[in-house]
């Protein structure tokens, strides 16, 4: 299977042309097509995975374009990372695409919604297989299109549209970075691909300054497409988008290929410590930065997206401080356990129809299903213990202590009392207390059910695939047989910081349950109601604001001065060129009167000056 | 009777042939600019007999060719006229400075 793996993005692919061709007559079953299509990828997909533990790399490449003495190949390579990733995102699709058929039910575009979901999963499966970094740019921007038409989905609302438009362009900022760094390094080691990438850095080919600019450089592309500091702003205002695309895209798959981009260029960024401080600082800053916000807003997509702007910033800190396997370990569980909660946000909104937590409550009675799976995604998110989300989290704050850098680690350990916070916060104002809506709320439909099931069970038992107690069976599969990966499968640290972190888990989940519960601590406790550092929570930092009053407004300026080069300097070159041609001709049509007497005064008075030239010539001419 | 001279003949040619032109440059009516047509031409025709008779070497080949052009003349009246009828039928009009469509 693994010489054949090529197929597994194809699938989705050759599904989405289907349904646009005949999506109108399929009309609501063209949800079976799409996800017996993602299906049969995740079954390959599985295969492969089987098939590549036992086995070495598998890379198969066909020659693409020759151009001098360079030849760009094309093809597809199944490593570790790759089959797990491939794993993971033809899963999530496929619950997705199950989910989405309850939850869009009455669309009037529900093909078209299958179509798109479609082509995101052929471009993420292609981004995930590709062994060059040209083809992973390629499939890079393809899955940035896709983010766009699922965000746009109802481009007749506003917000949508615009959030569409702020989520490529800031993602853009980071691709330009992306591009210039696959410039830099075909440039230095004649080329894309990732083993000769590596070997000629592993031969010191490269000097270390423009390492570190090209590892930089790459990391910005991660950074706008993993939403990290300072280009996260896009990332929230995805929300507009149908909630299923929110849990595939902007949580489980898509956010993470800036965290997949480092992991696979891991090579580059270990060679140059300044960048692997640089992407430990953004993402511990990150991951701090966006749980203080998620911490008082009040809409759930919201505080969810929040969460995982805050989570990639766990996995880019894991990576900055050399904890690969940590990193990779906890995107496959914060893929499940943050699609399981999108989807429950999801069935919820489905119900009653509000996105406003104080306009919810009182839900655990009426959803029955809902809830308990919305617990078991809050509670490993939060990080409690023998939840997936604990041993990931575990991983990553014992490489943070590993790395000795211990201001990373605290702000980890303090991030992740931060995440228990507001994620039961959630959820004690959405399901305890009293009902503050009247709309009669029911269980989602079984299509919607199963998939937060499937994704329920995973949050509970993905961890133990890494654990420090049964053996790293993850990271001996990561490390094992990649020469150019020089970091432990594992790493070993202190047993208390596993206490600690359960200790700050816990203890986030208790000061929720005090406050939104109980009501023994005043909400105001904290942060008071009001005070500036609320405001500036609410308001995100005011992080937009001063976007638009210095990026977008020297812009504006720009594109106002361009445009008035273009009206009056261009526009008038060009007024003055056509204005004199058609006026010489408007000129010469004037004489064609069809008068025909002008005609003849015309040929009497030619006649008449050729008679005085002759008379004052005295003579013919000669 | 003493003979007129050849100069008489020319100057009448000349004034005969100035009023036509000036008809058919200025009169809107197209029947009148035929008419100054036909003065002009006849204007010619004076100077072939004139030079006929008067010339340095005096033959009767100008009043042959005067011949023809009478015959060409009254042609060419005949055509001209047709198609002014046929114009009027179609515009209602016999003034020249509207006939101006073959411009286009």
């Amino acid at each position: 299977m693994m010489e054949n793996a090529w197929l597994i993005p194809l699938i989705p692919l050759f599904s989405s042309v289907i349904l646009l061709i005949f999506g109108k007559q399929l009309r609501e079953s063209a949800a079976y097509i799409g996800i017996l299509a993602v299906l049969v990828s995740f079954i390959c997909s599985v295969i492969v995975l089987v098939e590549r533990i036992d086995a070495p790399t598998y890379k198969q490449e066909i020659v693409w374009l020759v151009t001098g003495e360079v030849n760009i190949t094309a093809g597809f390579e199944v490593t570790a990372l790759n089959t797990l990733l491939l794993v993971m995102v033809s899963l999530v699709s496929c619950l997705v695409q199950i989910y989405s058929k309850g939850y869009m039910e009455g669309e009037k575009r529900f093909s078209i919604f299958y179509t798109y979901l479609g082509f995101f999963t052929f471009a993420m499966l292609g981004l995930v297989l590709s062994p060059n970094l040209l083809q992973l740019y390629f499939f890079w921007e393809l899955v940035g299109l896709g983010s766009f038409l699922l965000i746009g989905f109802y481009f007749y609302k506003k917000e949508a549209k615009e959030a569409a438009k702020k989520a490529f362009i800031m993602t853009r900022i980071g691709d330009l970075g992306l591009l210039i760094a696959i410039i830099l390094l075909f440039w230095k080691t004649g080329s894309f691909d990732f083993q000769e990438i590596f070997s000629s850095i592993g031969a010191g080919e490269i000097s270390g300054g423009m390492l570190t600019l090209i590892a930089l450089l790459l990391f910005a592309g991660a950074v706008g497409k993993s939403g990290q500091f300072p280009l996260h702003s896009w990332l929230p205002d995805a929300m507009e988008g149908p909630t299923p695309v929110s849990a595939l895209i902007h949580a489980a798959t898509m956010v993470a290929a800036g965290v997949y981009l480092v992991a696979v260029t891991f090579p580059i960024f270990s060679a140059s410590s300044t960048a692997m401080e640089t992407v430990a600082v953004i993402g511990g800053f990150t991951a701090i930065f966006a749980a203080s916000i998620a911490l008082v807003q009040k809409d759930i997509k919201r505080i969810l997206a929040y969460s995982t702007i805050s989570q990639l910033g766990y996995m880019m800190l894991a990576l900055g401080t050399a904890g690969y396997t940590a990193g990779i370990f906890h995107l496959l569980t914060h893929a499940f356990f943050k699609a399981l909660l999108f989807l429950a946000a999801g069935s919820i909104i489905h119900a009653i129809h509000t996105q406003d937590i104080y306009k919810m409550g009182g839900l655990w009675k009426k959803m029955r299903l809902t809830s308990p799976l919305f617990l078991i995604g809050a509670l490993s998110i939060s990080g409690v213990p023998l939840l997936s989300g604990f041993f990931s989290k575990d991983e990553i704050l014992v490489s943070a202590w590993v790395n000795g850098n211990f201001l990373l680690f605290w702000i980890a350990m303090i991030t992740a009392f931060l995440t228990s916070f507001y994620v039961f916060r959630l959820f004690f104002l959405i399901f305890t207390g009293q009902p503050k809506t009247e709309v009669v709320s029911k269980e989602s439909p079984f299509s919607m059910v199963l998939p937060m099931g499937i994704l329920g069970i995973l949050a509970v038992c993905s961890g133990y695939i890494q654990t420090p107690w049964f053996g790293s069976y993850l990271g001996e599969f990561l490390v094992k047989g990649n020469k150019f990966l020089l970091v432990p499968a594992h790493s070993e640290g202190p047993a208390w910081i596993m206490a600690a972190a359960a200790v700050f888990s816990l203890s986030g989940i208790l000061l929720a349950y005090l406050i939104y519960v109980k009501q023994t601590i005043s909400r105001n406790f904290l942060i008071k109601e009001g005070s500036f550092i609320n405001t500036t929570l609410i308001n995100k930092y005011f992080i937009d604001e001063t976007y638009y009053f210095t990026v977008g407004k020297t812009v504006k300026g720009l594109a106002l001065f361009c445009s008035y080069i273009e009206r009056f300097v261009i526009g008038g070159f060009e007024w003055a060129v056509t204005g004199t041609i058609r006026s010489l001709g408007s000129a010469g049509a004037r004489l064609q009167s069809g008068q025909v007497q002008v005609y003849g005064v015309a040929v009497f008075a030619g006649l008449a000056v050729l008679v005085i030239i002759y008379a004052l010539t005295g003579g013919l001419i000669r | 009777m003493t003979e007129v001279p050849l100069s008489a003949y020319l100057v009448l040619a000349l004034v005969l042939f100035c009023i036509g032109l000036y008809g058919a440059l200025t009169k809107r009516n197209t029947v009148i600019v035929l008419i100054s047509i036909e003065l002009m031409l006849n204007a010619a025709n004076i100077n072939f007999v004139a030079f006929s008779r008067l010339g340095v070497t005096p033959s009767i080949t100008g009043q042959v060719f005067s011949l023809f052009s009478i015959t060409i003349a009254a042609a060419e009246a005949a055509v001209g006229l047709a198609i002014l009828m046929a114009l009027y039928r179609r515009k209602k009009t016999v003034n020249i400075d509207e006939m101006d469509t073959l411009k286009h």
